[in-house]
Order: structure tokens, then sequence, then C-alpha cells
């Protein structure tokens, strides 16, 4: 991750000085930001830093690092979780029940439904949904954020849109894990017996087929939230969501070290949580696992 | 005397005689057989001819555009659609369906480099780390788990910081991306078939690990592979567009759909078919790639096979 941060080219210093600097500005700058050292001290030191919490000092805004994410993880999280919310209420109904139809009607549109929102690029779906109802109906502000204790009907509105678009396109994933779990924990033996000792269908839905098809699915839900949490660059950037994503594509293009390494730091760190969340969630779902 | 080329070893009789039956192959789908079986699903069927249409669109895109990618014409600025231009003109008065017809080229170029990278690359890694085990697999398989956990846009965005952006780049940023994915479904596939008695018969007769990889393990592997590959082009093709979108892929004048749907963010409500019509074409070739993956599954997976010919429900 370091190394892969360093071979970012181009002078980090430069770009935070502008045109016009002089030498012993640049030299000063230099010696503060500890560029000078080899990249092997460099490292220990960050990696050092880093495990008590200190992840440095941007190059750009002059900030500390941690300032900087925490400001943009109010935003990222709500947009993930909104996100993921959609997802689940797209997809588990209609999952569910294309998995209970197979081959008719109402299953080949789910599945043709999911195939779009798998398919549609979510910055062109973010732009027409701008169009319809910022444009044209003028119901929903185009872009921004603004905090829930601020004004809650403002979050609500500027929520609405991103939100959409994510999880539309989680949600079609989703749909298709659904369908095909669902129908394997039908065909399975033991729902047949629950059938045939003659449990109300209902009964047999909710515990024999639900439970069994809750694993995959709380696994693909995991993954989804993991992508949703490292942030949806593009979708950030043109509802100018102020989340992470949109910090780490500034970082990038600004060389600013600390902050790149930072965020992605964060991610990886979200992608072990988001693991270990569904390891715990196995073995309460699922007795045989604790095992 | 041994100044002749010995010939190829025939298949040593003895191994088939002493009692092996089993030797034989599973029934392998042939090409046609597979091709069959895709047409008969009827949106397989039309995704692939639209695929064709496309992919013959962006070959022959000079002869089919009505006019050039960057003829500006100040007097047609923002025209709607109309008959002389059916997708109407942008800002600067270029037909939006010529440049929509031009940057199929440029889209789908960028698509198949990036996954012929993803695929060369990671279909030999999975090779090596299926077949060979132990700290083979280990050490590529940890490498490649590590690049699988950086989020897929930033990596890419990663890689063209590193090397600038462009087209020839951004392939490169989705192909890198896309590398363990292919080398996961590889290895997994070649696991499935490694131990197949037809593959340890082959090593029993002495045959060189090249010889198992290339003439046994790889085609009998292959179906996920080939199915993987379709999918992934839909993928490229919409991470090119969201590259350009953000300003790292394709650079103007040249017309790729993400660009233009960047382009033609800005005028959004003075002009919707700006954005409206290269957006499209991302979304139909994208749907396409990914309904003829899915056909592609159903018509190779055999299991799937029995279902579609009445055998399952």
């Amino acid at each position: 991750m370091f190394a892969l941060v360093q071979l970012v080219p181009g002078d980090p210093i430069r770009l935070a000085l502008g045109t016009r600097f002089d030498q012993e500005t640049y030299d000063a700058l230099l010696e503060r930001s500890g560029l000078d050292q080899p990249l092997v001290q460099q490292y220990v030191n960050w990696a050092g830093r880093a495990l008590t919490g200190d992840l440095g000092v941007s190059f750009r805004s002059g900030e500390t690092v941690t300032s900087q994410i925490a400001e943009r993880l109010p935003a990222t999280l709500t947009l993930a979780f909104a996100s993921i919310l959609v997802a689940l209420v797209i997809a588990v109904p209609l999952g569910t029940i294309s998995a209970l139809r197979p081959r008719s009607v109402v299953d080949r549109v789910a599945t043709v439904l999911s195939q779009f929102g798998i398919s549609v690029p979510e910055f062109w779906m973010a732009i027409v949904l701008i169009l319809v109802f910022a444009g044209t109906l003028g119901w929903l502000p185009s872009g921004g954020y603004v905090p829930l204790t601020d004004d809650p009907v403002g979050w609500l509105q500027r929520l609405v849109m991103p939100a959409v678009v994510t999880g539309v396109v989680s949600g079609s994933v989703i749909t298709r894990f659904v369908r095909s779990s669902v129908l394997e924990a039908l065909g399975a033996d033991h729902v047949r017996t629950a059938q045939a000792k003659g449990l109300p269908a209902r009964q047999v839905f909710t515990w024999h087929v639900l439970r069994n098809a809750l694993l995959p699915l709380v696994t693909i839900t995991g993954v989804q939230l993991a992508y949703l949490l490292s942030g949806v660059v593009v979708v950030e950037i043109v509802f100018s969501w102020p989340g992470l994503g949109q910090l780490a594509l500034q970082a990038v293009q600004a060389r600013d070290y600390p902050v790149l390494q930072g965020a992605i730091l964060l991610f990886a760190v979200v992608f072990l949580l988001i693991n270990l969340v569904v390891d715990v969630l196995y073995t309460a779902i699922d007795p045989r696992i604790r095992r | 005397m041994t100044g002749q080329p010995l010939p190829e070893p025939a298949p040593s009789p003895t191994a088939t005689d002493a009692g092996v039956p089993s030797t034989a192959r599973p029934p392998r789908a042939g090409w046609r057989e597979t091709l069959g079986l895709l047409f008969r699903n009827p949106t397989a069927a039309v995704a692939g001819v639209l695929l064709l249409g496309i992919v013959l669109m962006a070959v022959f895109d000079e002869w089919l555009a009505p006019s050039g990618a960057n003829e500006i014409s100040v007097a047609d600025r923002l025209e709607p659609p109309s008959w002389n231009h059916p997708f109407g003109t942008d800002d600067l008065g270029r037909d939006i369906l010529s440049r929509v017809i031009l940057g199929a080229a440029v889209s789908l170029r960028v698509g198949f480099l990036a996954v012929g990278i993803a695929l060369l690359i990671g279909t030999v890694i999975g090779l090596l780390a299926g077949y060979y085990g132990r700290w083979v697999d280990d050490v590529l398989m940890r490498i490649m788990d590590m690049l699988f956990a950086f989020p897929a846009v930033l990596l890419a965005i990663a890689v063209l910081a590193v090397r600038g952006p462009g087209s020839g780049n951004t392939a490169l940023a989705i192909g890198i991306v896309y590398i363990p994915v292919f080398a996961r479904v590889t290895r997994a596939s070649v696991l499935g078939v490694r131990e197949e008695v037809y593959v340890r018969a082959s090593r029993s007769v002495g045959a060189s690990d090249w010889r198992i990889l290339t003439r046994h393990i790889l085609p009998n592997a292959a179906p996920p592979i080939i199915v993987q590959t379709s999918i992934s082009l839909a993928f490229a093709v919409l991470a090119e567009a969201a590259l350009s979108f953000l300003g790292l892929g394709t650079q103007p004048p040249n017309p790729s759909w993400g660009l233009m749907l960047a382009e033609g963010r800005g005028y959004i409500d003075l002009a919707w078919w700006l954005a409206f019509f290269p957006g499209m074409a991302i979304f139909l070739t994208v749907l396409c790639f990914n309904l003829l993956g899915d056909g592609l599954r159903d018509a190779l997976d055999p299991r799937q096979r029995t279902l579609m010919t009445g055998g399952g429900r």
C-alpha cells in the first residue's frame, strides 16, 4: 500500500506551493514533511505513528489526515447505509418472489430488471435522475450534503437520489444472489421433509428456506457494503457528495501521500471489520458453524 | 540414425487397454453445440446479434459516421435531435450520432485490450497456482489477494496517476484491476479438473506439465473463464466510461462515451441529448455483454444444460 502510493509520480511539495516559491521555503517544507528521508525511514515513521492513530498531516491543506477523514466519514457512512437499505428493500422481495415462481412472468421481469440495474452506468443514471427530479420536476436539490442534525428534511432530500442510484446497482447484484440461494434452499432435502410432514407453507418458508438462504445474503451484503464504504467516487462527484471517495480522488490528483495512505488504510480496516461482522453473523444464523 | 525427428508419441494404447475406462474425458461440448444452445436462448441470441452490430459499427466507424468526430459547426450548436442530426449536436456543433459511432471504437478497443491483459496474465497465474499448488499457490494467490483488496476504482485511478491519462493506460489500469478476478476463477476451475482421472493418466504416461496444462487442464477448465471474459468486458466498458468521465481516461477531443457524458453534464438542463445518447450507448453495450455472459454460462454449465433440455424442473 505504502509502495503503491509512493509510485505516484510528481512532486507533492511543488504542487502544494504552486508556481512561485523560493528554494528556502521548499527546503523547509521538504524537511518538515519528512520527504527528504529515505523511503524505508519514511515508512517506519508512518507505520509507527499510524499505530497510535496519527496519520500525519495533509500536504495540501495542512490539516491532520485524521481530521480530514473524520470530516468526510459521516457523509460516506450515511450514503453507504442508505444505499444498502435501498438495495435490500429491492433485492429481498424481488429475489424471493422470482425464486418462488421460477420461469414465471415475475421471474423474467425481475431477471431483466436486475440485468438492467447491473448494466446501467451509475453516473448516467445519476445525471438522468438529476435532470428529471431536480430539473424538470424541481422536487429535489441536485446535490450537496447537509448533516442530519442541522436540517433533517434537507438531509433526506439530498440523500434520496445518490442512495437510489447506488442502491439500485447494489440491489440488482444482490437480487440475483437472493434468487439463486432461495432456489437452492427450496430444493434441499429438509425442505421436502418439512413439506411432507405437512407443515404450513408459510412456516416451511420462514424456518427452513429463508433461514438457509440468509447466509449467502449476508455474505454478498457485506461485500456490497465494503464496496460502498470505500467510496463510490463517480456518484459522489456527480452529486457533490463530500465523501471519502472524493477525498481519495483529490489526494491522488494532488499527490497528497498522507491523505491517500490514510484513506486506503481506512478502507482496509473497514474491509476487515465487515468480514468480522459477517463471520459473527454467520455463527448467529447458523449454529452448525459454532461447532 | 537419430537425425530424424521422432514423431509425436501416439497416446499409448496400454494406458487405455489396462482397464482404466474412466480415462475417457467427460463429454466436452463442441463449439457448434455450445453456439446452438446459446442461440436457443432468445435473450442471449439477441444480445449476441446486437453486440456483433456494435463491433461492426466500431470496425467500420469511419464509413458509417455521417461526419467526422471533430467537425465543428458553430451555426449548428446544441441542436436537438432532427433528421439531419438524429442524436442532435453538442456545444461545438459536432454531430452526436457520429461521435457515438466513433466512440464505440474507443470504448471497445479499451475494453478488449483491458480484458485481454487481465485474461492473459490472470489465466496464467491461476493455472500455475491451481496446478502446482503448495508454495506457488500461496505466493501467487496472496499477491492476488492484495491486489483484490484495493477498491477497484481507486486502484485504476492510482495506476492512471502513475502512468498518466490516455486510452492505452486506461486499458492497462482496468486490466490490472481484473487480473486477480481471472486468476481466482481459473484457479478454482483448475482445482476442479486437476485430480480428474484423465489428467492423472496423462501424467502416468509421462506427459510433460506443459502438455498436461495446455491439452487437458486448460480446455476443461475453460468454460468459467469464457463466461468471466464476457462479464468482464461489460465491466471494462463501464470502467472506461467512468474513468473518462472523471477526466482520467480518454482525453478530449477524442470521442469516448464516458467523456461525452462528462461534457454533456454541464448542459443537462439545456440540452439533454448531449448526455443521454452516449449513456444509452454504454448501457446497451454493457447490457449485451452481460446477457451474453449469462447465456454462455447457461450453455456451458452442464447442470444448467440438463435444466434446459428438460432433465430438471
